[in-house]
């Protein structure tokens, strides 16, 4: 069987805000780009995002991208890279700008100007009062910002591979860098190889690796699992966010956006909570330290029963019908669809879900992917690129603050793009021989001739259940060591696994057999990590090393699946225009 | 401790091209406890643990994406936002109607998303663009309210007579709810030329005003409000 074979200057792996982002700023460079995607592009989990986008607009009150730079150095808790956060912070205004010339439907002012609302960790003046730094579209600003990148595609004609899924990288036959994918095209079945001069990842989270998350059903970490298998490392990816609120049961979002606008959480007792864990920030710290009380609260059987669930509720009442109606009307709809509650009545019960992995595959500014090399030097993959929340930049470190993300994807998708535009002309198409694309085609084989087998929904089962018991808001090394025995049983299970349907044809179960390899990768990978750190740091809270260890640990981790291999890589205290922030107790 | 369990019936629309000849209808039972609702997405998704040949999109759960719009007892909806309770027996799913079936409940949405791309679904502004953010009050940013929020289901345009009978002429409800959209945009430059383009017998004029899209929109829009709008600009202009 001879392998169609697609050329391109350059691919875009996954159509988010951050692939998006990247495909429009590489539209006016004349290159030939193709943007692939397991989705229609707004499909994609960043339709999802709601509260909105955190930057120094300064529209309701002075404002200063060097406060925003602080603020999410802090949120890292001191392992967020700092030129990569400068860089985000200080372009951050200009991207905004941007998406709004593109027609983003942000909220308004009464001047006109675009609405900002305040949201967790933000503050004015380097730890001062509360700040309003988050630029919204209502609370849908996720859908809007990713319709706005889809409708400014289709202007620009790009060239987009709805519907086709990528299941590994395909490494150049000269052993340096990668020349391309293999993928699915889903509705025929076909594959191919999509052969290019630049790679760019922009394939999103994997938060389907825990039971209960915000988290599309499509977020399975295949960037993840294509640069373990390839050989690549991931960085700090035991860091997963659990957001303070997802509806009780369903899992859903409630954006953090509820709280800025003055909503506050109760415990049973009708007790404002967070008063006592953040006297300062309350309800609007950050979200680790709101997750933690929340997890506290209920431990100590503060918690509302909900069917037998432990939940708190986010108070909304006190803010009136108008309020909710014009800044909030999403989460309304979806607190009346998933909890069967109105907001405008009655609390919303909630409870800490996994939102987000702030680890993922390391790169530069620029996008650019790194590996470290024997010596410990960083490495740089020509041609190389990941953005977005598959992407470990670091800006987030160990605790993204809300708002961030969506900035995240803009400013390092745009860079990416901007880089490959650049170099476009001197980066070579590799060549390949069979050797590489065999060993690429090898996992959808091994799929393909699997006939008979455990299912994969059963193994996905139980990976989802090991990973919520073990690696939660709260940890110990002795669960997690269980965890990661349960992990290991289950990784061999897989490799004896089987879909019974082997048509082409839009054949899902296939697809979703190839998604579990990925989030069992990424799973593992996190499993591995979590252990490795031993402190507690951000979103990674160890009730066997309570205290943060800087003297050990201000530093990334870092991943590689071959022989499960844990090592270090320095964590970047050399912003380029101002002094770096040192570590200190972070209080709020 | 045993649960009391009661049996859910499903009929579900199934086609594979490559095995089947033509459509049929298979039964499908799902057992879950008394007291337990859910979603109908999360009892696909069940049905597809048993049985994983059926075939269907989905990806957000929470009826913002837009992927599984399908059929349900006759009724174009979301089906990850459809309760089951809310359902009479056996549940019948089916693919939207008037788009080819690709496989079981997915169709092919080109044509489709072909008349959403005929109205140029982006602002258009040639004025220099400003250092900072074109200005807009908010009086003129409520005008899109009701609008920008389509998430692309196609339930509105698959429940749409007009749209079966002229898929290729008639832009439909969610193509126009677009156009709307933009030519109601207080930064958008182009309004003249947008009604231009919509100013045929068929692209507009061919809504009846049945007013099935509205009844079946998962996010509360109303396409026949803004095909009124474009209509009564456009007779405006006429004038």
């Amino acid at each position: 069987m001879t392998l169609a074979t697609y050329t391109f200057d350059a691919i875009i792996i996954g159509a988010g805000g951050a692939g998006m982002r990247a495909a429009l700023a590489l539209a006016e460079s004349g290159a030939q780009v193709a943007l692939v995607s397991k989705v229609f592009p707004t499909r994609s989990h960043t339709v999802s995002a709601q509260g909105g986008i955190t930057c120094a607009l300064g529209n309701v009150h002075e404002d200063d991208w060097r406060w925003h730079m602080y603020d999410t150095v802090k949120g890292s808790d001191y392992i967020g890279d700092q030129d990569s956060i400068e860089y985000m912070c200080k372009v951050g205004p200009q991207v905004v700008y941007e998406l709004e010339h593109m027609g983003l439907p942000f909220s308004r002012l009464d001047d006109g100007r675009i609405y900002q609302r305040p949201f967790g960790g933000q503050s004015k003046d380097f730890g001062g009062d509360q700040a309003a730094r988050t630029c919204a579209a209502a609370d849908r600003t996720g859908h809007a910002l990713l319709h706005t990148l889809y409708q400014r595609n289709l202007a620009e004609k790009t060239n987009v591979f709805s519907e086709w899924f990528a299941v590994d990288l395909v490494k150049a036959a000269d052993g340096l860098g990668f020349a391309g994918v293999i993928a699915i095209n889903i509705e025929s079945g076909e594959t191919a190889f999509l052969h290019a001069r630049a790679i760019i990842f922009a394939t999103g989270g994997a938060g389907r690796i825990y039971q209960s998350t915000t988290n599309a059903l499509i977020n399975t970490g295949d960037g993840i699992g294509m640069a373990l298998r390839a050989g690549l490392p991931v960085q700090d990816i035991e860091m997963w966010q659990f957001h303070p609120t997802g509806i009780a049961g369903a899992g859903v979002l409630v954006t953090e956006g509820c709280r800025g606008e003055g909503g506050y959480l109760i415990n049973k007792n009708g007790e404002r909570f967070m008063e006592r864990y953040a006297p300062h920030a309350k309800d609007l710290a950050s979200r680790d330290v709101v997750a933690r009380a929340i997890s506290l609260e209920l431990r100590a059987g503060n918690g509302y029963d909900l069917n037998g669930v432990s939940c708190v509720k986010l108070k909304l009442d006190h803010l009136g019908a108008d309020l909710i109606n014009s800044r909030l009307p999403g989460i309304r709809e979806l607190s009346l669809t998933f909890a069967g509650v109105d907001p405008i009545r009655e609390p919303i019960p909630v409870v800490p879900t996994c939102h987000y992995m702030m680890g993922g595959i390391p790169t530069n500014r620029f996008g650019q992917v790194i590996t470290v090399d024997s010596k410990g030097q960083d490495q740089v993959i020509e041609g190389l690129y990941a953005v977005g929340e598959c992407a470990c930049v670091s800006v987030h470190g160990a605790n993204r603050l809300g708002g961030n993300s969506l900035l995240d994807l803009v400013v390092f998708g745009r860079a990416a793009g901007l880089d490959v535009k650049e170099k476009i002309r001197d980066l070579p198409l590799r060549s390949v021989g069979k050797a590489e694309l065999d060993a690429a085609m090898s996992r959808l084989n091994r799929w393909d001739n699997n006939r008979e087998g455990e299912s994969v929904s059963q193994i996905r089962f139980e990976m989802q259940k090991a990973m919520q018991e073990d690696f939660g808001v709260f940890r110990t090394g002795e669960h997690m060591q269980e965890g990661l025995n349960k992990l290991v049983q289950l990784q061999e299970r897989l490799k004896h696994a089987a879909f019974s349907d082997h048509s082409r044809v839009f054949n899902t179960s296939r697809i979703e057999a190839l998604e579990l390899d990925n989030l069992m990768a990424t799973a593992l990978a996190t499993a591995h990590s979590a252990l490795y750190r031993t402190e507690s740091r951000g979103a990674h809270s160890r009730e066997d090393f309570p205290k943060r260890d800087d003297a050990n640990w201000l530093t990334h981790t870092v991943y590689y699946a071959q022989d499960h291999r844990m090592s270090r890589r320095a964590v970047n205290m050399k912003p380029l225009h101002v002094k770096p922030f040192e570590p200190k107790e972070r209080v709020y | 401790m045993s649960e009391a369990m009661r049996t859910v019936k499903f009929k579900i629309y199934r086609f594979n091209p490559e095995t089947d000849i033509k459509p049929s209808m298979k039964d499908y039972e799902l057992t879950i406890p008394d007291n337990q609702d859910m979603m109908l997405l999360e009892a696909i998704l069940r049905i597809k643990a048993l049985d994983d040949s059926l075939a269907f999109r989905r990806s957000c759960r929470e009826g913002v994406c837009g992927s599984d719009g399908m059929n349900i007892n006759g009724r174009n909806g979301l089906a990850c936002v459809t309760l089951l309770s809310s359902l009479k027996q056996p549940i019948e799913l089916r693919p939207l109607p008037g788009l080819p079936v690709i496989r079981d409940l997915i169709v092919d949405m080109k044509a489709f998303f072909k008349q959403y791309e005929k109205v140029k679904p982006y602002l258009v502004n040639n004025d220099p663009l400003p250092a900072k953010e074109r200005l807009q009050s908010p009086a003129e940013r409520k005008k899109l309210d009701g609008l920008y929020e389509c998430i692309l289901c196609a339930c509105c345009s698959t429940s749409c007579p007009s749209f079966w009978w002229n898929p290729e002429k008639f832009v439909g409800p969610a193509g126009l709810l677009q156009a709307y959209r933009f030519i109601a945009d207080s930064r958008d430059t182009s309004k003249v030329e947008r009604l231009e383009a919509l100013a045929d017998p068929f692209s507009v004029f061919r809504c009846r005003g049945v007013m099935n899209c509205v009844e079946v929109c998962p996010k509360g829009l109303n396409p026949t409000r803004a095909i009124g709008h474009i209509r009564s600009e456009l007779l405006a202009e006429g004038n």
